[in-house]
């Protein structure tokens, strides 16, 4: 790791201060994507600005049809704490596939939406639960706020906050790994929100996480296996690298919602 | 340079060490706890899993500033005494390892996994909970069998459970 320079922001204000005065500082949340990547010197930032021990981007609550996480909350308490699993069992579940037992001790949920990996899991929760982001300026859709790989709507001195999901009449999330790397080669979030089904693909997109508009349509007919595995998905927006080619990715993505689908209930 | 303060197996310690000093680098070079070992650096393998503030972490992909004030347990801190505890114990009664070098990782991640199933483990549970932890001797049979027996020996109460 090339050198850097560790700092606990004190408050949000405190935190885009920091990184207003130093162009080649970043935020560090759990770090468990950023201090590997600085480990491996694919990136060398000045300074980490350490988020987590500010307490807006903490606590879990329910507040009307939402659930509410704070960015700073850690994929293991996601998994194992009883208002999610009461009000999004999926959401609790999808929390327990994410890396391996120590690395969801440490990793954050946003952390893991500022990155937006390809092949993330929350991102496909976020977009099939109609989430709000809040951050330290302002709010975005979950639609508006994953632009591309590796990319959000996020401004360098930006802090994502809390998320909100909505909570769905029903929901379940299927995930197919790489079974060498355990990362995602294509996982389904569906889910029945008030706006109307919700079908949320990662791994799979050359863009990063989707939604799928032709399976959400055919699920207003029929909330049935068969409405979504019959849609045909286009290979040319599928990613295609040695672990799986674009045509599989395409077939992929139609089985596993299928699954997510039939599991939703 | 950051100045870090930790409790490690109950011993409080205070170190002024460069900023990007990995837990793991603080373990091993400044207060000579070399069970903690260094595997894959990738986060991947689980060989420097311990425990902070009770909880199973890697501490190569842990920077030693981030964790200031917390209390570390590693493989060091189970024994009491000649006594090992009952996880290293069934390591060493069902042959759950073989080179040794993953070893305090697979302990440290077993005692985890059992804090967090009070209502027992089966061997599909614990398979997949080992999930992070890699182990290129034993094909993992005999790691599955010691963290089950350590798991029943642990719940019966007639040893302590680990220091948190």
């Amino acid at each position: 790791m090339y050198n850097t320079t560790y700092y606990a922001a004190t408050s949000l204000a405190d935190a885009a201060a920091k990184i207003a005065a130093d162009g080649d500082a970043k935020f560090l949340s759990g770090g468990q994507t950023l201090l590997a990547t600085m480990k491996q010197r694919l990136a060398a930032p000045t300074m980490l600005i350490d988020l987590t021990k500010l307490p807006e981007l903490k606590g879990i609550s329910v507040e009307g049809d939402r659930l509410v996480i704070g960015a700073a909350t850690k994929h293991a308490q996601v998994a194992s704490d009883a208002t999610v699993k009461g009000a999004i069992p999926s959401l609790a579940g999808l929390a327990a596939t994410i890396g391996d037992p120590a690395v969801r001790n440490m990793g954050t949920m946003g952390g893991s939406l500022a990155n937006n990996d390809p092949a993330a899991d929350y991102p496909a929760a976020a977009m099939a639960l109609d989430a709000i982001i809040t951050t330290s300026k302002g709010e975005y859709k979950a639609t508006d706020f994953f632009t591309g790989i590796f990319e959000t709507a996020l401004d360098e001195d930006e802090i994502i906050v809390k998320i909100s999901y909505e909570i769905p009449k029903k929901a379940a999330y299927e995930k197919f790994r790489n079974p060498a790397s355990r990362y995602s080669l294509c996982s389904v979030f569906a889910a029945e929100v008030s706006g109307g089904p919700r079908i949320a693909v990662t791994g799979s997109g050359n863009e990063g996480v989707f939604r799928v508009p032709a399976m959400e349509e055919a699920l207003t007919r029929g909330w049935t296996a068969d409405a979504v595995t019959s849609v045909k998905i286009d290979p040319e927006t599928m990613l295609s690298d040695m672990h799986g080619s674009a045509e599989y990715r395409a077939h992929l993505v139609a089985v596993l919602a299928g699954r997510a689908v039939a599991k939703a209930g | 340079m950051a100045d870090v303060k930790l409790t490690v197996n109950g011993r409080k310690i205070a170190k002024t060490v460069p900023d990007r000093t990995l837990l793991v680098t603080l373990l091993r070079d400044e207060i000579g706890l070399t069970g903690t070992h260094v595997g894959c650096d990738t986060s991947q393998c689980g060989a420097c899993t311990v425990h902070i503030d009770g909880n199973a972490v890697k501490s190569c992909t842990v920077l030693a500033a981030q964790v200031s004030g917390a209390e570390v347990v590693t493989i060091e801190g189970l024994a009491k005494g000649d006594t090992l505890h009952p996880m290293q114990e069934a390591f060493r009664t069902h042959h759950g390892l073989q080179c040794g070098f993953c070893t305090p990782g697979m302990i440290m991640m077993g005692v985890d996994i059992v804090n967090r199933h009070p209502e027992g483990l089966d061997e599909e549970t614990i398979r997949k909970e080992l999930e992070g932890n890699i182990c290129r001797c034993t094909g993992y049979h005999n790691i599955v069998k010691a963290i089950g027996a350590a798991a029943e020996e642990m719940s019966s109460g007639t040893t302590q459970m680990a220091a948190e």
